[in-house]
């Protein structure tokens, strides 16, 4: 059998970003508030999280106005779903296995 | 929140927290579906006791025989009557759904908040706007059954964003909705039942529940 390790995906080793992408698979597009309020981060520890996040094009980031503020929305890209999916699943085989 | 995982129950324990959290409203709270359950049973005492004489008038026939104008006192008294329930149903529940937010240290105003609102809303409002319709035409009858209906088909809308007892409370207002309208007649009756007993019962049961 093959091991469910290797389908581990290393960029969600961290709590925090399989925390911001689990809320993004429920959520179509997230602002960065919302994840900083759900998470209970510093906004640079979230930022530094979504970029890295942002670079593995796991998530894609957009930009627009809101009236007169700048608002940044995140979204999670099919690439950064089937990781999380594998991820998730290999997660499961490993409780299985136990 | 921890940085690093090695324990893979505990990730996935964590990411379905997160996945609940971010996308559903929990801060509702039983005791205001408790509250909002009395004051409707206390409205309808006064619909019943004061304005239509202890049942000496049968509100759908009277109502209707009185007729010519929607804008009569007896319509008016049971407007402002089920005006002050709203109201004082709508402020409990934001209460009693405040308190809990503070004692689980959560956010009331979030973005899942935002998004249970909106669902419930649309659906509600079209509602009420067509029970004023029905009232301004002097369909007084199919009133109670309009409200529990388009009550319910809120809930059922909003349901799927917060708690899952919302669904099927939804769900039993619809029926004794259609109920009230094959059953013009006791639209008062089936009213004290979707709006005072069901919300007493589900909102203790939630509060049992999540909240104990």
């Amino acid at each position: 059998m093959k091991n469910p390790i290797s389908n581990l995906q290393k960029v969600f080793e961290s709590r925090i970003r399989l925390g911001i992408m689990s809320a993004l698979m429920v959520n179509d597009t997230l602002d960065f508030n919302a994840l900083k309020e759900l998470l209970e981060l510093t906004d640079g520890n979230l930022a530094s999280h979504l970029k890295a996040l942002e670079q593995q094009e796991i998530i894609v980031v957009s930009k627009q106005f809101v009236g007169r503020k700048p608002s940044t929305t995140y979204q999670a890209t099919d690439l950064g779903k089937n990781l999380f999916r594998q991820h998730l699943a290999a997660l499961e085989e490993l409780i299985g296995n136990q | 929140m921890k940085t690093n995982s090695s324990n893979p129950k505990e990730d996935i324990q964590a990411i379905r927290e997160i996945m609940e959290r971010s996308s559903k409203f929990l801060s509702l709270s039983g005791l205001s579906g408790v509250f909002a359950g009395v004051c409707a049973l206390i409205g309808a005492a006064f619909a019943w006791l004061v304005v239509l004489g202890s049942g000496s008038v049968h509100y759908d026939e009277y109502l209707c025989s009185v007729g010519a104008s929607p804008f009569n006192q007896i319509i008016i008294n049971l407007g402002i009557d089920a005006l002050i329930v709203l109201v004082a149903a709508i402020l409990g529940a934001f209460y009693f759904s405040y308190r809990k937010a503070q004692k689980s240290a959560q956010k009331l105003w979030t973005s899942s908040t935002r998004r249970l609102l909106g669902h419930l809303f649309i659906p509600l409002v079209s509602g009420g706007i067509f029970v004023l319709i029905l009232v301004f035409r002097n369909n007084i009858d199919l009133v109670a059954s309009a409200m529990l209906i388009f009550y319910g088909l809120s809930l059922v809308n909003a349901g799927k964003f917060t708690l899952g007892e919302i669904h099927y409370l939804g769900l039993t207002e619809i029926a004794l909705g259609i109920l009230a309208g094959i059953f013009v007649h006791h639209g008062l009756l089936f009213w004290v039942l979707g709006f005072g007993v069901m919300h007493i019962i589900y909102g203790t049961v939630m509060y049992y529940r999540h909240e104990r």
